[in-house]
């Protein structure tokens, strides 16, 4: 077959090559213009308050006194309770998933259930903790003796927990079904029994993986925005005990942005994000990090 | 020393055990309640009615169905085309300074807390033209569905072999023709898996669309003006102390949990039935 | 040369500003099998994609000189009428896998857009199997998969949809390498077969199948040209001491 006709293609190649990369040019232009519009709009906020909206412990609009340290607190808070109480049982379903269950059925049910857990919305989670999990704490509260809210900063932990354990449970049982075979089979032949195993080579083993799942569901909690707001209680104090109401800076924003009247009050809604978002940047970064370097054994050791 | 270390043994096992099956619980028991509220309220003017005013009865949800919808496709329009031709770019051409700019932007969108994407679009959209809109939730929406689908295009095209397009290209196919006829087709089970992922994963997000979509106690299908959503009926109807809005809350969760475990089944189906093997 | 219908004329490659090929001069006989031969990373298949313009698809390459087909520059032309000249088999058995093996053997014509009766592409798929002795084989299968073949059956799969397109040249990039003895063998016979009606180029790193199939042979060490002539000659009395080491299994 002899073709000679020029090429009908050349323009539509160079359109693909333009069209690929004018695509790829909107991603870079979206991050910019967040981040200008994020700086932008707090500007008003950082000016006024320089670094005391930081340390601030006030939040009064009427008095247009603003102070971030109660959200930051509270994001804190329940951030890190929820991740102490999740990596509990994200670490044991691994374990449970890669060293007790053998491929079967069952495996692959329960690694379905955990995906399920995953795909739930956040505001479903938050439906269920008020109808079924505010009334217990409530009554929980009222034994130890404190003020029985029902909602507030430790039923907020509670349902993040529940709603980050999928994401650290991935990870990990990922990384330990890929443990070598051989090194657990050397410690089985040496007479070590299962939990010695576990403990002194799978987890020494997996321990880069067990931080990169830290870091990524630490990552999905701080930013976590509707299970909490509907848990948290929707007080602008600093927490003073675990069940005390409070906000976080993602709940406050939900809760406020509507009736901010004012250039300052909005500004200072939109410093909170940028604070929210820098966070998480940095979390999610480190993670990442973390993660690459998780990916790269066969290689480059 | 023998007894100590079994003893031990079997403390951790069951103690391993029993913390998986609490991990398990909280979700049996969401599933089983949802399913169980949510049936209930469920009846031919739940798909069919809007919500009924305080005191009327129950109504339906059928404003939030259609307004889901309706962002879910306006928030495909934009991401897709995008996600997928910035997926591609990033398979072909991965060296270079604009590739990785371009992945570390992606990488960063996706780590965007929710309600600050909701707050920037209202910046860009509502505040400049005065109103809420489904436009600008739709745009909402595909801001976080855009680096998913980038991410798995991107993945998905890089497992397909270089030997796939030598082939082509040793015919005297175009690259842009190979691209499209050839490495695209090849995985396409990839795709598609990765756009019905990022559909999941926005369609029960409430934050981005508070100050976007804003919700509508009406029908609406003007993209122009506020509109109903699922997870926005939810979370307005589940702190109201109102029993009807209430029930109306269980059911849409019941049905939004439904779309949600079929999309994911759907996904799997497709991994299943159009994966090339090579 | 009496009929050369492929002459590489002071022919250079650059990868990264490396001279990859030093100055090629050498001319193709028409429908002769003609083998380049040479150790790992001398250049061979470096050469052959200068041919056939598939060295310039990877970034920081450069070429200098010439490459004339029939008299004409290849590198004047657009590269994707000069691959429609010239056909190429890899390596590896590359069919596309999400075609059938009918697909497989018009899909120069299908992906270049090239409008065809079914009467036109049904002639062209039996004709070219038979071409590649495959036909028998899969006459009753067609609309199966490709890469549902065996090695050696994929591999002549892939040389029937490169002799779909009608080649002047048929470029085959060490085409037996993956396959076993059995499939090597029906292939060398195809190849003595098929140089009747197209000009054949054969890379390969076997001296016993350069000496089995080709008409000539040409040796590359180090990017450079060594030596160049018939193959019964250029084995019985190598020129070069360098053909003579490599011939005799000195360095590989």
């Amino acid at each position: 077959m002899k073709n000679n006709a020029p090429s009908k293609y050349t323009f539509v190649e160079l359109s693909f090559e333009k069209l690929l990369n004018i695509a790829s040019s909107i991603t870079l232009f979206l991050i910019g213009a967040i981040f200008i519009t994020m700086f932008h709009s707090s500007l008003q906020a950082i000016r006024e308050f320089g670094i005391g909206f930081i340390t601030g412990s006030q939040w009064d609009p009427v008095a247009d006194i603003f102070g971030a340290l109660p959200f930051i607190t509270g994001t804190l808070l329940t951030s890190f309770t929820a991740l102490i109480i999740s990596m509990v049982f994200s670490l044991s379903i691994s374990i449970y998933i890669s060293e007790y269950l053998n491929n079967g059925m069952f495996r692959s049910f329960l690694k379905s259930l955990i995906e399920i857990m995953a795909a739930i919305p956040s505001v479903i989670y938050g439906f269920w903790g008020l109808i079924f999990l505010v009334p217990l704490i409530r009554n929980l509260e009222m034994k130890i003796g404190v003020m029985p809210y029902g909602v507030g900063i430790f039923s907020a932990s509670l349902v993040l927990a529940i709603m980050i354990i999928p994401y650290a449970s991935a990870i990990i049982y990922e990384v330990m079904s890929m443990t070598p075979k051989d090194i657990k089979e050397a410690a089985y032949s040496l007479g070590a029994n299962k939990y010695e195993v576990i403990k002194n080579i799978i987890l020494p083993y997996v321990r880069t993986g067990i931080f990169a799942g830290i870091f990524l569901s630490l990552g999905r909690a701080l930013g976590e925005t509707m299970a909490v707001t509907m848990l948290i209680g929707n007080m602008n104090i600093i927490p003073e005990n675990i069940f005390s109401p409070g906000n976080t800076l993602a709940s406050v924003i939900v809760n406020e942005f509507a009736e901010a009247s004012g250039d300052l009050y909005f500004s200072t809604l939109f410093e909170i994000g940028l604070i929210l978002f820098l966070i998480t940047l940095i979390i999610n970064m480190a993670g990442s990090r973390i993660i690459k370097r998780m990916y790269r054994p066969a290689g480059e050791k | 020393m023998e007894k100590y270390r079994i003893y031990k043994n079997r403390l951790f096992s069951a103690v391993i055990t029993i913390l998986t099956v609490i991990s398990i619980v909280p979700l049996i028991y969401i599933l089983v309640l949802i399913t169980m509220k949510g049936i209930g309220s469920i009846n031919w003017d739940f798909f069919f009615n809007v919500p009924a005013p305080v005191g009327e009865g129950q109504g339906g949800i059928s404003n939030a169905i259609s307004g889901t919808f309706l962002l879910i496709i306006l928030a495909s329009f934009f991401s897709i085309p995008v996600g997928l031709l910035t997926g591609i770019f990033l398979s072909e051409r991965a060296e270079g300074r604009f590739s990785y700019w371009v992945r570390v932007s992606a990488d960063i969108l996706q780590g965007i807390p929710s309600i600050v994407i909701g707050i920037i679009v209202y910046i860009w959209f509502v505040k400049q033209t005065g109103g809420f809109s489904a436009l600008a939730g739709g745009i909402s929406l595909a801001i976080m569905m855009l680096p998913v689908i980038i991410r798995t295009t991107q993945e998905t095209l890089n497992l397909v072999p270089d030997s796939l397009k030598e082939a082509s290209l040793a015919l005297g196919v175009p690259y842009s023709i190979t691209v499209l006829k050839v490495v695209i087709p090849a995985g396409i089970s990839g795709i598609v898996t990765g756009i019905l992922l990022s559909i999941s994963r926005v369609i029960g997000e409430a934050a981005p669309l508070l100050f976007t979509a804003f919700g509508n106690p009406f029908m609406n299908m003007n993209i122009f003006k506020p509109v109903s959503a699922m997870p926005l009926i939810i979370f307005k109807y589940a702190i109201s102390p109102f029993e009807n809005w209430q029930n109306l809350a269980w059911g849409a969760s019941f049905i939004l949990i439904v779309f949600i475990l079929v999309l994911n089944l759907f996904s799997k189906f497709v991994t299943e039935k159009w994966k090339t093997q090579f | 040369m009496e009929n050369s219908v492929l002459n590489i004329m002071d022919f250079s490659a650059y990868y990264n500003e490396k001279k990859v090929l030093g100055n090629i001069n050498l001319d193709f006989e028409a429908l002769n099998v003609t083998s380049i031969l040479g150790p790992s990373g001398c250049g061979k298949t470096t050469l052959i994609r200068c041919i056939n313009r598939m060295h310039e698809l990877v970034p920081k390459t450069r070429i200098q000189g010439q490459v004339l087909l029939n008299g004409i520059n290849l590198y004047s032309m657009q590269p994707e009428i000069v691959r429609k000249k010239i056909g190429m088999v890899f390596q590896n058995p590359n069919p596309f896998p999400n075609m059938s093996i009918y697909e497989n053997v018009i899909s120069g014509y299908n992906l270049n857009g090239i409008k065809l009766t079914n009467f036109e592409k049904d002639r062209i798929v039996e004709e070219t199997l038979q071409k590649v002795a495959l036909w028998d084989e899969v006459k009753s299968d067609l609309h199966d998969r490709g890469s549902d073949l065996s090695g050696g059956q994929q591999q002549r799969l892939c040389m029937a949809r490169a002799l779909a397109m009608e080649p002047e040249i048929l470029l085959l990039d060490e085409p037996t390498s993956s396959l076993d003895p059995k499939a090597v063998k029906n292939i060398e016979k195809l190849i003595y077969e098929l140089k009747k009606s197209v000009t054949i180029i054969l890379v390969t790193h076997s001296i016993g199948q350069a000496a089995r199939v080709s008409d000539f042979t040409a040796f590359l060490y180090h990017g450079e040209l060594v030596e160049y002539g018939r193959t019964k000659t250029l084995f019985t009395s190598p020129g070069d001491k360098r053909t003579e080491e490599y011939l005799t299994g000195r360095f590989s």
